[in-house]
């Protein structure tokens, strides 16, 4: 599984609940999909599951905000903990 | 205080039965255990249900005028029925009893529908006048009283409660368009109701049935729109003594009663001063009650005790449960008669329960005062966001909502971008008549996606937010940002939800009558005149309401900041038989039953609630808003299948009161009477 689906996975299985189309670029917060307490759960689940540390000042709308600002979050925090 | 229920035979063909009228009214009997009555004159019938309050021996109801040709049921106070009745006496109208039910009814044979106007207090009545054949409903301005009325198979009914129309043969169906409604403004708005066909007559407003024409609904008051500018009072001085002597006068009248009267003390400013006064006012030993939490995150114990301390009162409270909250929810939401998104009405149906076991049937509560003065976190919050508006770039700007909201998740920890993401919304459009409401709308709209199929297509068509606007936009237009938000919080969450869900359902669930001195109406509009600055300072909430009973209060009591009133959502139904109950009705069997909700998506959000994963605050709201829904669909199915007349024969049907009606009927008329009909 890709991180993309991955990631999608896990908001639909625990802030969605069900088959909802989820356009990568869907904004999380206008869709009513994430707030300030499900935001921390995604991230302990990023934390968790692809070993990266979060930082307080990433979890801003520019990396939290839709499927395909997560996915490209996890890949650059990814590439920066291989480099 | 009492239940009422009723009807007219519109056509001729199906005059009003004596059963019909027994069953009626023993579904409210908990409004009123005290005796019932009922009158059948065809082709109007009217039923009582008594909670003996004022004029213990002559107040029995249904109660007619002189020469028995108007007749009331009335559920309710108007406490200056005494400077009404030498008036009406000056009138030339003759009395039999002293109690303020038959105040009305010379009221309404001298003045007519504007008789309303005169009374202050809570009511909801209805007047049979025979030799007109006209039915007229009437309800208190604020909503304080409850009154529902349907047209079915050529009759029009009326009751207290929803549930009495239903034994009088309407069906009992929810209305997808009045769930919704609950879901997105946390209420119904009036007249729409949860149950298909039932209207709510409207707060401040009259019902009035002429032979031969269709019923209509008139306006008598509503909240006033605020003068212009320069006519706002501005000297707080003489504003607090004004508003002093205002409240002093309004708890005076409010301890007119035949039975001892007792006051909540939540341990917070409004509750408190409204029991101060009353120390103040009179010497009378006064017994309070209050609320505490087993879950300390909840509890104000400290606060009361502190305030009993001071006041020097007989305290009593309540300690209240997961498992309590849990076990009362299913009659909870019975007597509320519309789904709730928070279990905030429980704790005050047990404490209402504690009162009753002490022998006490008034309490005064400070409800009211935080609509009136500027109480509300949604109306610093407003001021925040339209400051905010005016520069939505700003960082600094939105930082101060977390000051207001220091415990909310995401105020002060990592998510505070999320945070303030939520009060955003509505930011670019400061104009817009609902701007205060918008985040918490949009917020409840969000949880349709818990809407099965059936109840989806059936609110497509609907926006509550914008069906609320069609009707409380005019009286929006004039008013500045503060005032729209008080006035939509009059019209919403006090009427429908803190006065109705949270008010008389729950006191009333118990017998027990509530009185709200803030919400006496010339305290009402007395607030409407102030300027802004005198209720909101800065951020500093209700600051005219503290200098005025300043002198009265313990310093803690008086300097606290608002701490509004919650209770445990999710977490009641986490354990024991709570959860099982839970599950029970959530599960994907009882959902497809009633088919309101999708079985899938309730299923996810149970497995993450019972999981005991955390929940945001809008998944709490949905999994008690869904758990209600299901527990009021099932209560309503129920009573379609036959379980409320089952309930009328559990409340044996008791010889009622007519052969005093009849004899009542007996006096000549009054000759000496001078009054115009």
């Amino acid at each position: 599984m890709s991180v993309r689906d991955e990631i999608e996975q896990f908001i639909r299985e625990n802030f969605i609940f069900g088959e909802v189309a989820l356009a990568p670029e869907t904004s999380f917060v206008e869709g009513g999909i994430l707030d300030s307490t499900s935001v921390l759960e995604l991230v302990s689940f990023l934390e968790e599951r692809f070993g990266i540390g979060v930082e307080p000042d990433e979890i801003n709308l520019e990396n939290m905000d839709s499927l395909s600002r997560v996915e490209a979050y996890v890949l650059r925090k990814q590439a920066v903990a291989k480099a | 205080m009492c239940g009422i229920a009723g009807m007219v035979d519109r056509e001729g063909s199906r005059p009003p039965r004596r059963d019909e009228l027994a069953r009626m009214i023993a579904c409210v009997e908990h409004r009123g255990p005290d005796g019932f009555g009922l009158r059948l004159d065809p082709p109007a019938g009217l039923a009582h249900a008594r909670l003996s309050i004022i004029d213990i021996a002559g107040g029995s109801q249904p109660l007619a005028n002189e020469d028995g040709s108007v007749w009331i049921t009335y559920n309710g106070e108007v406490y200056n029925y005494v400077e009404l009745r030498p008036l009406l006496e000056a009138k030339g109208h003759r009395f039999r009893t002293r109690s303020d039910t038959e105040v009305l009814v010379h009221a309404y044979e001298e003045w007519g529908d504007a008789f309303v106007e005169r009374c202050n207090g809570n009511f909801a009545l209805a007047l049979w006048d025979a030799p007109r054949r006209r039915l007229l409903l009437a309800r208190d301005r604020l909503g304080i009283r409850p009154l529902y009325w349907a047209e079915h198979d050529g009759r029009l009914l009326f009751a207290s409660e929803i549930k009495a129309l239903f034994a009088a043969g309407l069906p009992a169906r929810i209305d997808p368009v009045g769930l919704d409604q609950c879901f997105v403004l946390w209420t119904t708005f009036a007249p729409r109701t949860v149950a298909a066909g039932v209207n709510e007559l409207p707060p401040g407003h009259l019902l009035v049935v002429d032979e031969g024409r269709p019923p209509r609904v008139v306006r008598y008051w509503d909240v006033p729109a605020p003068p212009p500018a320069d006519a706002l009072i501005t000297d707080e001085r003489r504003a607090a003594a004004e508003l002093r002597a205002l409240l002093e006068d309004s708890v005076l009248l409010r301890l007119r009663a035949d039975v001892p009267v007792g006051a909540y003390l939540s341990g917070g400013l409004d509750s408190t001063a409204a029991t101060a006064l009353v120390r103040a006012i009179t010497d009378t030993p006064l017994e309070t009650y209050s609320v505490a939490f087993a879950d300390r995150e909840y509890d104000e114990r400290a606060e009361q005790e502190l305030a009993v301390r001071a006041l020097g009162t007989r305290h009593h409270q309540v300690e209240v449960t997961y498992e309590d909250i849990a076990s009362a929810f299913p009659r909870v939401v019975e007597l509320a008669e519309k789904p709730m998104l928070r279990t905030a009405p429980v704790p005050l149906y047990l404490l209402a329960q504690l009162v009753r076991s002490h022998g006490t049937k008034v309490v005064l509560t400070g409800e009211g005062a935080d609509e009136v003065f500027g109480g509300y976190d949604i109306f610093k919050e407003t001021k925040i966001r339209q400051w905010w508006a005016r520069r939505p770039e700003s960082r600094m700007r939105p930082a101060l909502l977390r000051r207001l909201y220091p415990f909310a998740p995401g105020a002060n920890d990592r998510a505070v971008a999320f945070f303030e993401a939520f009060y955003r919304e509505g930011i670019e459009r400061p104009d817009d008549p609902a701007f205060s409401h918008r985040p918490t709308w949009r917020n409840g709209a969000r949880n349709r996606a818990f809407y099965g199929v059936a109840l989806a297509a059936a609110v497509t068509a609907h926006d509550p937010q914008e069906e609320a606007l069609a009707v409380l936009g005019p009286a929006l237009a004039g008013r500045s940002p503060l005032a729209r938000a008080e006035y939509l919080e009059f019209k919403l969450f006090l009427a429908g939800h803190l006065l109705a869900s949270q008010g008389d359902r729950m006191s009333l669930g118990h017998g027990v009558e509530g009185r709200y001195p803030f919400l006496d109406y010339r305290i009402v509009e007395f607030g409407q005149r102030l300027h802004p600055s005198l209720k909101l300072r800065g951020l500093a909430e209700k600051w005219l309401l503290r200098r005025a009973v300043a002198d009265l209060l313990p310093a803690p009591v008086l300097e606290r900041r608002k701490r509004p009133y919650t209770a445990p959502n999710v977490r009641s139904f986490l354990a024991g038989p709570g959860r099982e109950m839970a599950e029970e009705m959530l599960s994907p069997a009882a959902l497809a039953d009633h088919g309101l909700f999708d079985p899938a998506r309730v299923a996810g959000l149970t497995a993450k609630a019972f999981a005991g994963r955390p929940l945001g605050e809008r998944e709490n709201m949905a999994f008690v808003g869904i758990l209600s829904a299901q527990l009021l669909a099932r209560a309503w199915r129920r009573g379609a299948g036959g379980e409320l007349a089952a309930d009328a024969a559990r409340f044996p049907l008791r010889e009622l009161a007519d052969e005093t009606a009849a004899a009542r009927q007996a006096p000549a008329r009054d000759a000496e009477r001078t009054g115009p009909r």
